[in-house]
């Protein structure tokens, strides 16, 4: 396979994954936004922002923070390289030009999703933002079902591996930001506001029910925190994202022949993240922790790229 | 105009509409499918392209205006002896091609012994001086020939345009029947077509027929200026029909003049270039030193005969309009006998005489810049404004070397669906002529172009034209 297209193929892979978390990110700050009062509604759409590392870009818009600006930057705006328009749009000009490695059903899901979001120039209020929200990710879990019957060759594991780098990242950051910036001064630990957004989290990586059916002790902020990054059951968890990667990157290498920095640094992360207890993620700090595993995921990432010449 | 006494290919004469005996059973078809019934299928026909993705893009308009050429489901049909004498014809002139290009990268016999003045050649801006000397391997340059024909009588075919750097709409003629065969599959129980399908098997032949040395499995690769490109739909088609890598050329590297693309088992070496890329944009290190579509080095390692091209850089100086006037003589003097397939009459405006003839006469001719395409920069006299003939006036006094100009010709007309039932409508026809190692080629069909437009001549898909489906019989029907 090229390098090119084997590098176009895992962009396709993270941007579709991006485009699907920033639509339920949106859907849950939507929800945060209506269940808290002001200006903790506020707070919801500027942690947003955080989550999807767009807050220091929306600054230099000189737009006002208003909910209503900032969904529209993180839905459609063109200046956003990180909004659910420009990912569809990369990911649909990235599927162009490696046609014929994906299937057809995979094509047309990608294409279907980017045909609905071209027309619209703004998203109108919460009501219709939703419902773009709601199309872009039956379309995404649309791409997610066209994979899953693609043949399991390298371009399904290029795809792969994207979206599971992606994906660590995403959560990893949604996490983080939860823990250490959204508390409002003056609101305790476990406080109504508090429970709030804990269960906003697991509403952006649908793992609501998840988390009743594997926690019978109600909704605890460490246990959030362990469901995310270390139980290998919840496919969105760092754990289960590192063992992904491990995983594609072992298929490549045994229809290649080749294993190197890549598969050595994904591997270590891997069996790290399995030793680990939350106890000492916490005694460590937790956003320490996390801010370590973002620097894992990047320079796995860079090694991909470094390995498959990605160029 | 001209419809009167043009020549209908089905019909006769669109006159009088009796049939050509020989397809009785197509103009009773024709006439008995409703078309409402024909529309239908035309527009399932453009429904299955648009979903395919069969699009071009128009230069000038943004990404979303993708659009796919309009299909007409009317085929267009020829008898098994027209196509073999067209064969004939066909073999002769790209063998009289290929042999004219050695001879002019070469020993330049054609003008030691005076049959085109050198200046034509040595001072053609397609004559590319830095490849003088270039010995492709097995001694071919054009591997892929469009030649455009037009007919204007029963067997009266003339060449109105060789197509010899790199000729597209293949994809077209093997996308259309694709629809014919499933939209209207009684045809094929009327009449005994000959399949096209082999296509891409007989490209992916020639192509492994002209590696530079014999290898256990040459490899070939299709290189295309990038997705953003008119032809991508043809180029991808064509590299997943023959099951070749499709690069760009970021995928490419040259290293002690040897080709390597680069995957992700690392470099592989490259024998083979099908390339799209236009000769200006191939190699910035030789071409348009901008250019970012090129591969740096990919003519020194053409030179050095590590690596095919298909088709050579430099065959321009074969199908330059310039040119075309001289190819009776050129055909007759590389194959020893008159050329099979004539060309159309046509003044060279750089000589006196002609300039003065065409100035004369301009509302009857066609105007033609001779190093335009897609008929841009083209003059139909009797369909042309008083504006637009004083505009073409002006320019030709300026600079006639830049023209050529031809007789109007009665373009043929086929049986076309249009928004008031079935009309003729004229056309053109571009069979596609494939030169390897072991000889030449041709698929029997090609790509038929229409004027949808009544009255029109221009068949360009740029220019509101359309395509349909060639059949050419095995045997009598």
């Amino acid at each position: 396979m090229l390098s090119r297209t084997a590098g176009s193929l895992y962009w396709i892979g993270r941007y579709v994954e991006r485009a699907e978390f920033t639509a339920r990110l949106i859907e849950a700050t939507i929800r945060l936004d209506a269940l808290s009062p002001r200006p903790a509604g506020q707070g919801a759409w500027d942690s947003a922002l955080l989550v999807a590392a767009a807050d220091y870009d929306f600054g230099l818009t000189n737009e006002t923070r208003s909910p209503l600006n900032i969904s529209r930057y993180l839905t459609l705006s063109a200046s956003n390289p990180s909004s659910i328009r420009s990912c569809l749009d990369a990911a649909r000009s990235n599927a162009k030009s490696v046609r014929t490695a994906l299937s057809r059903d995979a094509w047309e899901a990608i294409n279907r999703a980017w045909l609905n979001l071209r027309g619209r120039a703004t998203t109108g209020g919460n009501q219709s933002t939703l419902s773009i929200v709601e199309a872009i990710r039956a379309e995404t879990r649309g791409f997610e079902g066209a994979l899953h019957r693609m043949l399991r060759n390298e371009a399904y594991a290029f795809i792969g591996l994207g979206a599971a780098i992606e994906r660590a990242d995403n959560t990893a950051r949604l996490i983080d930001v939860k823990y250490h910036l959204l508390l409002p001064d003056g609101e305790r630990v476990g406080g109504p506001i508090d429970r709030d957004q804990w269960t906003t989290i697991l509403h952006a990586v649908s793992a609501n029910t998840a988390y009743r059916w594997l926690y019978s002790e109600g909704l605890k902020p460490w246990l959030v925190a362990e469901l995310l990054c270390l139980r290998k059951e919840m496919p969105r968890s760092l754990a289960a994202s590192a063992e992904e990667v491990v995983m594609h990157l072992n298929a490549i290498g045994k229809r290649t022949g080749l294993q190197s920095e890549a598969d050595r640094i994904a591997r270590m992360r891997q069996s790290t993240i399995e030793r680990t207890s939350i106890d000492t993620i916490f005694s460590q700090g937790l956003h320490e922790w996390l801010s370590a595993t973002i620097a894992d995921n990047g320079r796995i990432h860079q090694a991909i790229g470094a390995q498959f010449r990605f160029g | 105009m001209a419809i009167e006494r043009a020549f209908d290919e089905i019909w006769g004469s669109s006159a009088t509409r009796e049939g050509r005996p020989e397809f009785a059973a197509l103009a009773d078809w024709i006439s008995s499918t409703p078309p409402a019934e024909l529309d239908r299928r035309q527009k399932a026909a453009e429904a299955a392209f648009r979903q395919l993705g069969i699009t071009f893009a128009v230069y000038g308009e943004e990404e979303s205006a993708e659009r796919i050429i309009p299909f007409d489901i009317v085929p267009r049909i020829f008898t098994k002896s027209e196509w073999s004498n067209l064969s004939e014809g066909l073999v002769q002139r790209v063998e009289a091609i290929n042999a004219f290009l050695a001879d002019i990268y070469g020993a330049r016999k054609i003008l030691k012994d005076k049959i085109i003045p050198e200046e034509l050649i040595l001072g053609n801006p397609q004559f590319r001086p830095m490849l003088d000397g270039a010995k492709p391997p097995h001694g071919i340059f054009a591997h892929i020939c469009g030649i455009d024909l037009v007919r204007t009588g029963p067997g009266e075919f003339w060449v109105l345009e060789d197509n010899a750097r790199t000729p597209s709409g293949v994809s077209y003629m093997l996308e259309n029947r694709e629809a014919m065969l499933r939209l209207c599959p009684e045809l094929f129980e009327m009449f005994p077509v000959q399949p096209i399908d082999s296509y891409p098997d007989s490209l992916l032949e020639t192509l492994q027929s002209v590696a530079p040395r014999p290898a256990g499995k040459p490899v070939c690769v299709l290189l295309t200026p990038g997705h953003f490109n008119s032809a991508f739909y043809e180029h991808s088609f064509l590299a997943d029909s023959m099951g070749i890598e499709l690069v760009e050329a970021a995928d490419l590297e040259v290293d002690d003049d040897m080709v390597w693309m680069r995957t992700i088992e690392g470099r592989v070496k490259v024998d083979v270039i099908y390339r799209r890329i236009d000769d200006d944009y191939i190699d910035p290190l030789v071409f348009k030193p901008d250019s970012l579509l090129g591969v740096p080095g990919l003519i020194a390692a053409y030179m050095a005969g590590n690596v095919a091209l298909v088709n050579a850089p430099g065959t321009g100086i074969a199908d330059d309009k310039a040119i075309y006037s001289y190819m009776p003589e050129i055909v007759k003097y590389y194959s020893g006998g008159e050329a099979k397939l004539p060309n159309v009459e046509t003044y060279r405006c750089r000589e006196a005489g002609a300039l003065q003839y065409t100035l004369d006469n301009l509302d009857k001719l066609v105007v033609k810049l001779v190093d335009g395409s897609g008929g841009y920069g083209m003059l139909v006299g009797p369909t042309a404004t008083k504006a637009q003939i004083e505009e073409f006036r002006a320019a030709l006094i300026k600079e006639p070397q830049r023209y050529i100009a031809q007789p109007t010709l009665a373009l043929s007309t086929v049986p076309t669906l249009t928004d008031s039932g079935v009309a003729p409508r004229h056309v053109d026809f571009r069979p596609f002529v494939l030169s390897g190692s072991k000889g030449v080629t041709i698929t029997p069909g090609g790509l038929t172009r229409v004027a949808l437009r009544e009255g029109s001549l221009v068949v360009n898909s740029s220019q509101g034209g359309g395509t349909k489906d060639s059949l050419i019989l095995a045997g009598d029907a």
